[in-house]
């Protein structure tokens, strides 16, 4: 574990080509990680995340990615991600290939991917046309019961990317609020990076807070408001009025370059 | 639509709840008829009891407010796959006349002519729910004779298909739409007219379904909202807007994290 500049760490550590999640389930998304990924111009990304949200609309639409592995691609309570729309209807910056799942099965092939199984299991496609067009939903039969069960490939990502709210001196991690697939996608990934709000001597928190070790992690950065426009539980709120905000400013190619090249491109992190 | 949909909900009830109008009809059950409902978010909020609606599935306010935040692969697999949840309650973009949901693509799947966000946590809260009720608005673009894909199973191709599945939840047993309310038929599954509003007419529940629309032989009318209840979803809707009035004001183009 190395604590260092957010620059370094995407720098040393994320590859053209890679498969790369950035998780946190509505609540500690790694925006400033996900917007020096795009400074840096990384392509070819496979990228990851139960709900793309904003983070990976906006690095979609800046052409960092060619493959997105993915369970629910909205706005949450606000409508289309239009870059994501604008990639998969119209090849634009450039054709991005799917591979969709429900969120339960997602979240099982993190599940498999934390444990190093192949596959994770679950009830679950079951009628639906998803399976259909992910060639990595399939079914096994139960050795005890014989019951035909849903199978999901697992998902190890080279790199895992993470917001949290503080790390200790000795490198630990400190999550807490609603956590997501978090622990899961970071345990399953080879590297993983970890911004956090601020850096503690010790953390104040109850003992089964999500704590993930040193020795897990690979590079941490000190990164307040890292999270923002999404949020941070004990820092600040989720900007909901941005989140409706870019409906309007995605919807337009021109607008949003613009605003990227204004609010991510031109800021040095 | 809200206030019909918020009715069939009891108290007591565990009720695992989408973003958008079924979170607004599950909260104005808790403020209502059903003080002791238990939301469940798929953010992994057990017991949420907001004060305003959530704009995402996993605003703040749902963790402060819940009974417990669990991981996203507990709250599918001990909550909802366990068969903890009495109700599931969903929105979607299209539905047929069987109750299978559409969310993910209009046109082709591989090049479509609209993506949509796709299906979520919807197919396994569809099929292992005891239960689920949907809410969404009734137009030919939304009532549709064929989906173009099947994100969500509800009575597969009806007449006892999806209970050969496997499946151990009933399927979607009420659809509130802003004309009415629709349930499935014993026999077929097919989802039918069962009640409505009082000023709907045939003409109007005509045009509005991609299907020639069956009913039950007596359509009730459903009672027009009550005074609390009108009072109680203003009040919700009122203190939402005040909420997001703060945040409102940060300009949309403001630097998010620097």
């Amino acid at each position: 574990m190395a604590i260092v500049s957010l620059q370094s760490a995407i720098a040393s550590h994320v590859r053209d080509g890679q498969t790369i999640a950035l998780e946190g389930f509505t609540h500690l998304i790694p925006f400033a990680a996900g917007h020096e990924i795009i400074r840096q111009q990384r392509r070819n990304l496979h990228l990851v995340r139960m709900t793309p949200d904003l983070i990976y609309d906006q690095m979609i639409g800046m052409g960092c990615a060619s493959t997105l592995t993915f369970s629910w691609g909205g706005n949450p309570g606000v409508g289309s991600l239009h870059r994501l729309r604008d990639a998969v209807e119209r090849d634009w910056p450039q054709a991005l290939m799917l591979n969709e799942h429900s969120h339960a099965g997602l979240a099982a092939a993190y599940v498999a991917g934390a444990s190093r199984l192949p596959f994770g299991l679950l009830r679950g496609y079951v009628g639906t046309d998803l399976a259909r067009v992910n060639d990595t939903v399939k079914s096994v039969t139960c050795p005890y019961t014989a019951e035909i069960l849903t199978t999901v490939r697992a998902v190890n990502p080279d790199v895992t990317i993470l917001h949290a709210q503080q790390a200790d001196r000795d490198g630990n991690v400190l999550l807490r609020g609603i956590i997501g697939v978090q622990k899961e996608a970071a345990l399953a990934a080879r590297t993983v990076i970890v911004t956090v709000e601020e850096m503690v001597d010790a953390f104040a928190a109850p003992m089964n807070a999500v704590v993930l070790p040193h020795w897990v992690i690979t590079a941490i950065a000190c990164v307040p408001r890292g999270a923002c426009p999404s949020y941070a539980h004990g820092y600040y709120d989720r900007q909901n009025a941005f989140y409706l905000a870019w409906g309007r400013i995605s919807k337009d190619r021109a607008l949003f370059q613009d605003w990227m090249r204004r609010h991510v491109l031109d800021v040095t992190s | 639509m809200t206030v019909a949909a918020s009715r069939l909900l009891w108290d007591g009830c565990v009720c695992f709840v989408g973003i958008g109008l079924p979170s607004a009809a599950a909260n104005l059950a808790r403020h209502t008829h059903a003080p002791s409902i238990v939301l469940i978010y798929e953010s992994g909020a057990i017991g949420a009891r907001p004060e305003v609606l959530p704009l995402s599935i996993g605003d703040g306010e749902l963790a402060e407010t819940a009974i417990a935040v669990v991981p996203i692969p507990e709250i599918f697999s001990y909550w909802l796959q366990g068969g903890r949840i009495d109700v599931g309650f969903l929105g979607s973009a299209q539905i047929d006349r069987f109750g299978n949901l559409n969310t993910t693509v209009i046109g082709d799947y591989a090049k479509p002519e609209i993506r949509l966000p796709g299906a979520g946590g919807a197919p396994e809260i569809a099929m292992h729910a005891n239960q689920t009720f949907i809410v969404m608005k009734q137009s030919p673009r939304s009532f549709v004779g064929k989906l173009a894909f099947r994100s969500t199973a509800g009575f597969l191709d009806g007449h006892g298909a999806r209970g050969r599945t496997g499946a151990l939840g009933a399927g979607p047993q009420a659809v509130i739409t802003d004309l009415g309310i629709l349930r499935p038929a014993p026999d077929s599954q097919e989802l039918q007219l069962v009640a409505r509003y009082a000023n709907v007419s045939d003409d109007q529940l005509m045009r509005a379904t991609g299907w020639a629309l069956r009913r039950t032989p007596h359509v009730a009318v459903v009672p027009p909202p009550t005074m609390s209840e009108l009072q109680a979803l203003r009040a919700l809707h009122a203190r939402t807007r005040r909420a997001r009035l703060p945040a409102a004001s940060i300009s949309a183009t403001q630097e998010p994290h620097e």
